[in-house]
């Protein structure tokens, strides 16, 4: 891939990394750009799964839905020629599962998981996370408020202050 | 009863922007691009850092020229960026915001007489500051189809023997416009020939959009005979925190700390501590900041050519300074118009000299949202003054009724 190319999709992705709504032939004027251009390697990357998908943050909170987050750290025993993908995938194939993550450090994934309920999160680490042979131990965090989410302060921020004419 | 006011302070006329401001500060429901500082916050790191120094109790005074830390990074800041060598303790004088830098440069500079070449349209405080310093302001109008650099023949126009000091205000504010090397050249080549001295105001440095900004002391024998002006309220975000500096041969920079130390004692403490975190480790948000202004200003210019409005396209500060010539009304009457029909505030560009005229001022240092709501109605306003000027011929095919 030449620079050119590579440089015009590093911004693209910047870009609509935080605005993916954007509509192509806005993207191509500030980017400086032709829009076929934006369209060609956004259809690329999309193919390529480096865009792998458009989502919206909601604040569910502030939308009136109840919801539970709950961070879980789970400690498992890695296994012989898969290392930790195949119990990753056991566990990430849950429609519940919202994030799967391998760590360094004291414990080895990190698991996010939605629910309605406190309940419902709790049933689904004692029913279905810790009875998998591989898993040694887990530590349920949920979350009590979110402040930052995907880079986004989720607490409403003031009006600017500044003043409307200055030289 | 006495006068108690000077004369000489009596007859500096009030900047254009202060009347402007004040009609639209009685309109609550205005929206503005008429805004001289950038929509960011200070980088958290910068604002942390400043927060920090309090809670340290560095609520002191720092030396009269600015904490040593501080200007030690300034000189490195430099030297990576225009590739020119300071003398952190003898050539560098942390000020309050630029204008201050401005203010006694020219006092500094100047004996009762001497003539400073003020190109404009340009900031407001060249010129004040030249009268204030008791010399003679010399204004030499830019030129639009220069696309507002300044050039040699515009020099030749205005220059005489009593010519001591030449302003260098790019990137511009208002214009946008910049100065590449090739076009500093000339200019330098010029100063050198008349035995000028150059304030050059680069506080917009950061801001620069077609390559690196070039600084006209980096040139060959410009160094000992420019002082350099800049500071952290564009490029940084941090207007409010009012800290600038000037950087220049040891003989200047020394009488600068000296009246410096008179009029202010020191710069803000606090804010020099944030300032040395910001040169040393907010590179990545000042470009991030500076990338956001680059599209918005691709943005502005798209839609200039979408409505056919006139407007050379520029690579600096955050200011597009379109011409409003078509519609056969001065700044004044336009951006007043604007204003009371579309609550748009836009600065006439006769604020920035007579020379502005026919011109205004929009900044972009709006969120792009924020710019679209105001150009929409921009768009609105000048479709129905070329509706109106046509006559009524195609009110028409309009399809709007006032009922």
């Amino acid at each position: 891939m030449n620079e050119k190319k590579e440089a015009l999709r590093i911004e693209i992705l910047k870009y609509i990394e935080k605005h993916s709504r954007v509509a192509l032939d806005e993207l191509a004027v500030l980017l400086g750009v032709e829009e076929t251009d934006v369209a060609n390697e956004m259809a690329e990357m999309e193919k390529e799964k480096i865009i792998c998908g458009y989502h919206t943050l909601i604040d569910w909170d502030r939308a009136g839905v109840e919801m539970v987050t709950a961070l879980i750290e789970v400690r498992v025993t890695p296994q012989r020629d898969q290392g930790f993908d195949r119990i990753a995938e056991r566990i990430y194939n849950y429609p519940e599962v919202y994030s799967v993550y391998l760590i360094s450090g004291s414990y080895d994934l990190l698991v996010t998981i939605e629910g309605k309920t406190l309940k419902e999160v709790s049933r689904f680490v004692s029913e279905k996370l810790s009875p998998i042979d591989e898993v040694l131990s887990t530590a349920t965090h949920f979350i009590l408020k979110k402040y930052k989410d995907h880079g986004t302060i989720m607490v409403p921020k003031k009006g600017l202050e500044r003043m409307l004419v200055t030289p | 009863m006495r006068n108690p006011l000077s004369q000489k302070i009596i007859d500096i006329q009030p900047s254009g922007i202060r009347k402007f401001f004040d009609i639209v500060n009685e309109m609550d429901d205005a929206i503005s691009l008429g805004v001289g500082e950038p929509d960011f916050d200070t980088p958290w790191r910068i604002r942390e850092e400043g927060i920090f120094s309090l809670e340290r109790g560095r609520t002191y005074y720092t030396s009269n020229a600015g904490l040593q830390e501080l200007r030690n990074e300034i000189c490195k800041y430099l030297e990576r960026t225009i590739h020119v060598t300071y003398n952190p303790k003898t050539e560098t004088l942390v000020t309050v915001g630029g204008s201050e830098a401005i203010d006694i440069g020219l006092r500094c500079m100047l004996d009762p007489g001497d003539e400073v070449l003020i190109p404009q349209p340009s900031y407001v405080s060249y010129l004040p500051c030249t009268v204030m310093a008791d010399g003679v302001p010399v204004v030499v109008p830019l030129q639009d189809r220069n696309e507002f650099k300044l050039t040699v023949e515009d020099l030749e126009k205005y220059t005489t023997p009593k010519t001591k000091v030449l302003i260098m205000p790019f990137p511009n504010n208002p214009t946008g416009a910049i100065m590449t090397k090739e076009d500093l050249e000339p200019v330098a080549e010029f100063v050198k020939e008349h035995d000028l001295y150059v304030i050059s105001d680069e506080i917009y440095s950061e801001l620069s959009y077609k390559g690196k900004h070039v600084s006209i002391a980096s040139l060959p024998g410009m160094r000992e005979r420019t002082i350099v002006i800049n500071g952290f309220s564009k490029g940084f975000a941090m207007t409010g925190w009012r800290l600038g500096y000037c950087c220049g041969p040891h003989c200047i920079i020394e009488q600068m700390t000296k009246l410096h130390q008179f009029a202010i004692m020191c710069a803000p403490t606090n804010s020099q501590y944030a300032a040395v975190e910001g040169l040393r480790n907010c590179e990545d948000e000042v470009e991030k900041m500076r990338k956001a202004y680059d599209q918005r200003r691709r943005f502005l210019m798209h839609e200039f050519k979408k409505i056919g409005l006139e407007c050379f396209e520029p690579f600096g500060a955050f200011y597009v300074f379109p011409s409003i010539k078509e519609f056969g009304m001065t700044s004044e009457e336009f951006a007043t118009k604007l204003l009371e029909e579309e609550k748009v505030a836009v600065v006439p560009g006769t604020a920035f000299g007579d020379c502005g005229e026919g011109f205004i001022r929009i900044s972009y240092a709006y969120s792009l949202e924020d710019l679209k709501e105001a150009f929409g109605r921009v768009e609105r306003f000048i479709q129905r003054l070329r509706e109106e000027k046509n006559g009524g011929a195609d009110a028409t095919d309009g399809g709007e009724s006032h009922a």
